[in-house]
């Protein structure tokens, strides 16, 4: 162990501040300010893991997001851990606790305990980076802007001053300016934060990342590029080693080189491939760390010189990775040897500067050196001299799997990406990219430029999906939309479903009945005594304009121009392809105006299909469509006694069938707020449903379970509006239908008018829509009255041989219940020409049994409708 | 400490959607002294008339949003359809159909950032605009009241959403920073 902390130097760290942290269970300290590889080394550290494959021991090569090799695990006091991070990224702290890594880490497996969030921001110019040359375009740019209008982002800690926001990592760029960017610890209880970043001009100021060179055993502990080097020295204080060769290529290693004397370490030798030296191979103690260096020069006989310290510089690659995805184009620049930006970005204005430019200070000569070939004895016992000759480190691939592609005929530099892997670790090749393409435009005999390199795409470093999904977690992952009834709903222990983002009460148990009772009972209060549900989430539309109904009669499948003002009508919507797309009531309000009812989970989709045929197709109709969903409150009161509980809230209408007849509708006060009773049923029984403005929902909520007490009003949830709707035939649009449905297959071919056009009618003569083996919307019975089947099983004919598979399938249920009415179970199905095989027996073989069935009509309860002006007479 | 920022629900408002031809000169000239106001025709702006009192909403290039006091409905409606005479104007009275609740103070601009893609910037969107657009993932109507220290804006969701909106918030507010006051 030869790396260790200098007495002095540092100008991170802060040697006031000491911090604790565990490594591989063991309690090391450092400073604050360190990072978890600085911190390392100052304690001697320089094996920090295994290969991903070859399970070689591998050291600290970088100081910066481009580390191939140092990969933790990372658990914070806080208990936020973190599967797979770089040690040269993350920040020591108090109590982290850091777990070394072979190569990978695990996924996760419990909730992420982590405060994540998302921020927008607009700026006229967006600079990423800090460097010196990303402040001098940010101070320019201030001339020009409002300086809250100039926003400055930088991947380091706080250092550069209250302009920049630091620990922020542009992660991509995308059209019309759009950036994304993730900041570690925006607020002392955030552990991070993505940015959503518009900006009307981008500067990238990110800077150049050092790139190793290729030889035999090029990956040993002890073996760092050389900047890297020097920052372990300047801003940690930490001396990465006492003996040290430099390996380079050009002349940012004379600096390196001053800051490694001054902090003491023996430069033991300069190998200088400009003078024609190369390291060929390098030799490792028991452990696997470097112990010495092979050197050959022109000509000369390899020398092995004793050291600890290898730092390596290729030369310097502009991080043009953002340029790229912006769909920047690259030229190969041979003075430095690396793909630079090439004229101006496309789109929004777009601007590379300094180094991540091309412009590499200090790197004055430049020999392109990109490989050293093997010498007679690397490469061990194996017949191939290349298998020591680490590309990327992070994926253990060398240039021999890199020779194997191109060998294998892959010419495209993409191809051997994949092939190989190389660029696909969580560096994503910011240290093996160009390398890769040099090496093998040396093999194709190429230019690197014609090579190119892989396309580069977001995210830049790895994000985590916590911090993707910011705040949408857990309760807000999506709105939940509620009624105004829904604290009621709630404080009488609704049982809830979700129908889209909608809450609504499934059924409402009494003490510790069961669903299955609790259906039962609120189905027989419906059917024998009066109950209410919330149907507010039901979509209303406003249709209002002189040609409202000649809009209607071309979207619904039936006449709605037709209908009386004070009248409803059920109406059937199809999509051109001729298939059911909605249905609901429409009541018209005045000559010109509808209100218009459609199913909760269509509501959006019914609006935008009405405005997108009133835009496209028909901008000569007078007519607008207006959502008022959530306008009215809308409560079913259903049951023999609904009449009475109306009459009792709104006393001032007359209610009696000969003045207020089904399917009309009526103005009213309705406790004591103007609204609207329609009289609707989606039961078969006497049935209102009194629209109120939302604010008053929950009024009249309470005062129908107040008025409907003496009469025992059971309130009741979709689950017993499902089953009261099937007993009476009533299809689901969504349930017994799925896209493939005609309303002639829902047995509603009288709805379907013949003297009008409409959305759907050409599709409705295709052969296709009228054959005879269509599925069609029959009702089934279980022999076994008991036998409840389940939504979605089979059904197959009584003679069909279940031995022999595929069995030829004559349909499916789409509804299942058990009906207090029927006193038994029933079940909805689509069955192949179901219509003329009534009273036919079929079976539904399941997993526990097969079920045999009778198929009836579809209607199995009160089938001559003389139930929907309340009790009939016995 | 705090955090800079307050919210508060808004008492009810009459609320009117409003279609009619903007192109239609006549009938914007019939209309702008019936209403008070001239109907904006810039996109995303209000106009209300001298005494604060009504307020109309750009929401598209056919539709407007007028509010006004709670029950003035009836009043806006008439209002309208004495401008409109026999030209094809449609109203429909949706003032149950939005809840309101407003956030001021000098945060107030930061947390509507974690959750609005648009540009607050004032000098983007300041008093007198307004924006149909999301904040976090509830459908929103944005309006910009004052600005200054104190920056105001009102927002106006669909009722059913308003519980979501209202958590969002409270969540979103932890992630402002704590300041003196």
């Amino acid at each position: 162990m030869t790396a260790s902390r200098l007495a002095a130097s540092g100008d991170r760290i802060d040697r006031s501040r000491l911090v604790r942290f565990e490594f591989d269970g063991g309690s090391l300290t450092g400073f604050a300010g360190d990072t978890i590889a600085s911190a390392l080394l100052a304690n001697g550290i320089d094996l920090v893991g295994r290969s991903i494959y070859h399970a070689r021991p591998r050291g600290i090569v970088s100081a910066g997001p481009e580390e191939p090799n140092a990969l933790v695990r990372v658990v914070w006091p806080s208990g936020v851990s973190e599967p797979m991070l770089r040690a040269t990224t993350v920040p020591i702290e108090d109590g982290l606790r850091v777990a070394s890594l072979a190569g990978r880490g695990r996924l996760e497996t419990t909730t992420d305990p982590g405060r994540f969030d998302a921020a927008n921001r607009h700026c006229e110019v967006l600079v990423i980076g800090a460097g010196a040359s990303g402040l001098a375009a940010a101070e320019a740019a201030r001339d020009a802007a409002p300086a809250d209008r100039v926003f400055v982002i930088d991947a380091q800690p706080a250092l550069a001053g209250p302009e920049v926001q630091p620990d922020t990592t542009a992660l991509g760029i995308y059209d019309h300016g759009y950036v994304t960017a993730v900041q570690r610890h925006p607020t002392p209880t955030t552990d991070g934060r993505l940015w959503h970043i518009r900006a009307k001009r981008i500067v990238i100021a990110t800077g150049a990342t050092e790139r190793p060179i290729v030889f035999a055993n090029d990956d040993r502990p002890g073996i760092m590029l050389a900047g890297a080097g020097a920052t372990y020295i300047e801003r940690y204080g930490v001396r990465p080693g006492e003996r040290a060769v430099i390996f380079t290529t050009n002349g940012t290693t004379d600096a390196v080189a001053a800051t490694l004397g001054a902090a003491g370490v023996e430069i033991v030798a300069t190998v200088d491939a400009r003078a024609g030296e190369a390291v060929v191979d390098t030799l490792g103690d028991d452990a696997g760390r470097i112990s010495g260096v092979v050197i050959t020069s022109e000509g000369a006989a390899p020398t092995t010189v004793e050291a600890d310290l290898l730092l390596v510089s290729g030369g310097w690659n502009p991080n043009v990775a953002l340029w790229a995805q912006a769909r920047g184009t690259l030229r190969f620049d041979e003075r430095i040897a690396a793909f630079v930006p090439d004229g101006r970005g496309p789109g929004v204005p777009i601007e590379a500067v300094g180094a991540a430019a091309g412009e590499i200070e200090g790197i004055g000569e430049l020999r392109p050196l990109w490989v050293v070939p093997p010498h007679g004895e690397s490469g061990g016992d194996t017949s191939d001299p290349w298998i020591r000759h680490y590309v990327d480190l992070g994926r253990d691939a060398t240039v021999s799997d890199l020779r194997r592609a191109l060998g294998a005929g892959l010419t495209s530099i993409e191809h051997v990406k994949r092939y190989t892997t190389i660029g696909t670790g969580i560096d994503q090749g910011r240290t093996s990219g160009v390398v890769t393409s040099a090496i093998a435009a040396a093999i194709l005999g190429q230019e690197v430029g014609a090579v190119g390199v892989p396309t580069f795409r977001p995210p830049t470093v790895p994000v985590s999906f916590a911090q993707l999904a910011a705040r949408d977690r857990g309760a807000l992952a999506d709105p939940i939309r509620t009624t105004p009834i829904h604290p009621w709903h709630v404080a009488n222990g609704a049982v809830f479903e979700d129908v889209g983002q909608w809450k609504r009460p499934r059924h409402f148990p009494q003490a510790d009945e069961s669903m299955e009772e609790a259906v039962l009972r609120e189905c027989v209060a419906a059917r024998s005594g009066v109950a209410v549900m919330d149907a507010t989430t039901l979509g209303k539309i406003d249709v209002q304009g002189p040609d409202a109904g000649v809009f209607l009669d071309r979207v619904y499948t039936n006449t709605f121009s037709t209908l009386k003002v004070g009248s409803c009508r059920y109406g059937l919507m199809c999509r051109a392809d001729g298939m059911v797309f909605d249905d609901g009531v429409t009541s018209r309000l005045a000559e010109d105006r509808y209100h218009m009812t459609t199913t909760t989970g269509n509501a959006a989709a019914v609006l935008d299909h009405l405005e997108e045929w009133l835009q496209t197709e028909w901008p000569d109709l007078r007519v607008r469509a207006t959502s008022v969903t959530e306008q009215w409150a809308t409560i079913a009161v259903v049951g023999p006694h609904a009449r009475d509980v109306v009459a009792r809230v709104a006393p001032g209408l007359d209610l009696s069938t000969e003045a207020f007849g089904f399917m009309t509708w009526r103005d009213a006060v309705i406790a004591g707020v103007v609204g609207r009773v329609f009289r609707i049923s989606f039961s078969g029984e006497l049935a209102y449903e009194l629209n109120v403005p939302t604010w008053h929902g929950l009024a009249l909520w309470k005062a129908l379970i107040a008025v409907g007490e003496p009469l025992g009003i059971t309130p009741y949830g979709t689950e017993a509006m499902h089953v009261l709707r099937a007993e009476k035939g009533y299809p689901i649009i969504g349930q017994e239908t799925d896209g493939t449905t005609t309303p002639q297959d829902l047995g509603m071919g009288g709805l379907v008018s013949t003297k009008k056009d409409f959305i759907g009618r050409r599709s409705h003569r295709r052969p296709d829509a009228a054959r005879a083996d269509r599925k069609q919307l029959v009702g089934l019975l279980p022999t076994d009255p008991t036998a409840l089947l389940p939504e979605g099983a089979q059904l197959v004919s009584l003679d069909a041989d279940l031995a022999t598979t595929p069995v030829p399938m004559l349909g499916h249920v789409t509804s299942s219940y058990r009906s207090a009415a029927l006193g038994r179970t029933f079940a909805l199905a689509l069955v192949k020409g179901g219509r003329d095989r009534l009273g036919e027996r079929a079976l539904a073989p399941l997993v526990t049994g097969t079920v045999e069935v009778e198929i009836t009509g579809s209607v199995l309860f009160d089938p001559e409708s003389r139930r929907r002006d309340g009790e009939p007479p016995a | 400490m705090s955090r800079g920022v307050s919210i508060w629900p808004i008492a009810r408002l009459a609320q009117i959607s409003l279609r009619a031809d903007a192109t239609d000169r006549a009938l914007a000239g019939r209309l702008a002294p019936a209403l008070g106001a001239a109907l904006p025709t810039a996109p995303g702006t209000v106009a209300s008339t001298p005494d604060g009192g009504r307020h109309i909403l750009w929401l598209g290039p056919d539709e407007w949003l007028v509010v006004g006091p709670d029950d003035s409905a009836a009043s806006i409606e008439g209002a309208i359809r004495e401008g409109s005479r026999e030209a094809f104007v449609t109203t429909v009275d949706v003032s149950a159909n939005r809840a309101g609740l407003e956030l001021a103070g000098p945060a107030a601009r930061e947390l509507l950032g974690f959750g609005c893609s648009i540009d607050l910037d004032a000098a983007a969107f300041g008093p007198g605009q307004c924006a149909q657009t999301l904040l976090a993932r509830a459908g929103v109507i944005i309006w910009a009241m004052l600005d200054g220290d104190a920056p105001t804006y009102r927002i106006l969701v669909r009722p059913s959403f308003a519980g979501y909106l209202g958590a969002w918030l409270a969540d979103a507010m932890d992630g402002l920073p704590d300041r003196p006051g």
